[in-house]
């Protein structure tokens, strides 16, 4: 039963996972594909966060919205490694203390 | 009792592979461990009765997004070497920043204020419930603008990724088809005049 389960467990769950992606971009600061990563992390975070509580208090519309951070997450996954693409083939890197020029 | 197990099980190895994430040096084990992420968070959220949508985690990011992370770093040529100089450097500030947020978030988020004396387990579905049929209901009847600018989004981000990416390559000969129709019989054949063979021997 998830009765048994107190909501505070995956509040804690989440809130460790969140703190995990922040520790995540401060260590790869310098790889862009494992920052990307990382905000994806970030996102599950909020995600379970969300779902948790549409159970707990019984209202269906916490996963309507995870639906729609889905949605959006994934386009900008798409624009995120499409514009990476971009930078690597113009600058041949993805390192970021490299990428300090507006001009492409 | 069995959930609980369960419970625990999924959030260790959610935690691991989320830590594996962020520390180990090849970009493809990263992605691969983010795949392991997404299955195990898919899970926990089944395990809160929210099957649609963990499924669709499944689906979507396992097999839309992290194949194309996949592709992403195997198609960059990236030297992981030199990415990942700084990390002892910025790794006691990032622990340090993770653990006081940690601590800060669990602090509020922790059984003193949504244990179970303030959150009651939520009541047992009735049989027959479907959680699909729940969410389709909401997101068609209230949320119906919502889902049609959500997919404006999605294909407005399809027309970026392909107008990014998109590349003239220069030097490539390719079939140039409004040249070939435009073409006119003056550009290809060119009429000589010319005395006959014939006309020569007569005189």
């Amino acid at each position: 039963m998830t009765s048994s389960i107190p909501l505070s467990h995956f509040l804690t769950v989440s809130a460790m996972l969140f703190c995990i992606a922040l520790a995540g971009i401060f260590i790869n600061r310098k790889n862009v594909i494992i920052l990307l990563m990382s905000i994806e992390l970030m996102l599950l975070a909020v995600n379970t966060n969300f779902i948790a509580f549409s159970r707990y208090l019984g209202d269906a519309s916490g996963q309507v919205f995870v639906f729609f951070i889905l949605t959006v997450a994934a386009a900008e996954a798409a624009i995120g490694l499409a514009i990476l693409v971009v930078l690597f083939r113009s600058r041949g890197t993805i390192n970021v203390e490299e990428l300090d020029s507006l001009k492409g | 009792m069995v959930e609980q197990i369960l419970f625990y099980v999924i959030s260790t190895v959610l935690l691991a592979s989320a830590l594996g994430v962020i520390s180990v040096k090849n970009s493809v084990h990263a992605a691969l461990l983010l795949v392991l992420t997404f299955f195990t968070a898919a899970q926990l959220w089944i395990l809160l009765r929210a099957e649609f949508l963990g499924i669709a985690l499944i689906l979507v990011y396992v097999g839309a997004v992290m194949v194309l992370f996949l592709f992403v770093v195997m198609m960059l040529d990236v030297n992981t070497e030199h990415l990942k100089q700084g990390f002892a450097r910025y790794l006691p500030a990032g622990l340090l920043v993770a653990a006081v947020m940690a601590a800060q978030m669990i602090a509020v988020l922790g059984a003193r204020n949504f244990g179970t004396d303030k959150f009651a387990g939520p009541a047992e579905l009735p049989a027959g419930y479907s959680n699909t049929e729940e969410l389709a209901q909401l997101l068609f009847t209230e949320y119906l603008i919502a889902v049609e600018v959500a997919a404006l989004v999605l294909t407005v981000a399809v027309i970026a990724a392909v107008a990014l990416t998109l590349r003239k390559r220069t030097g490539v000969r390719t079939q140039d088809i409004a040249a070939q129709i435009a073409v006119k019989r003056s550009d290809r054949v060119r009429l000589v005049k010319m005395p006959s063979e014939g006309s020569k021997v007569d005189s």
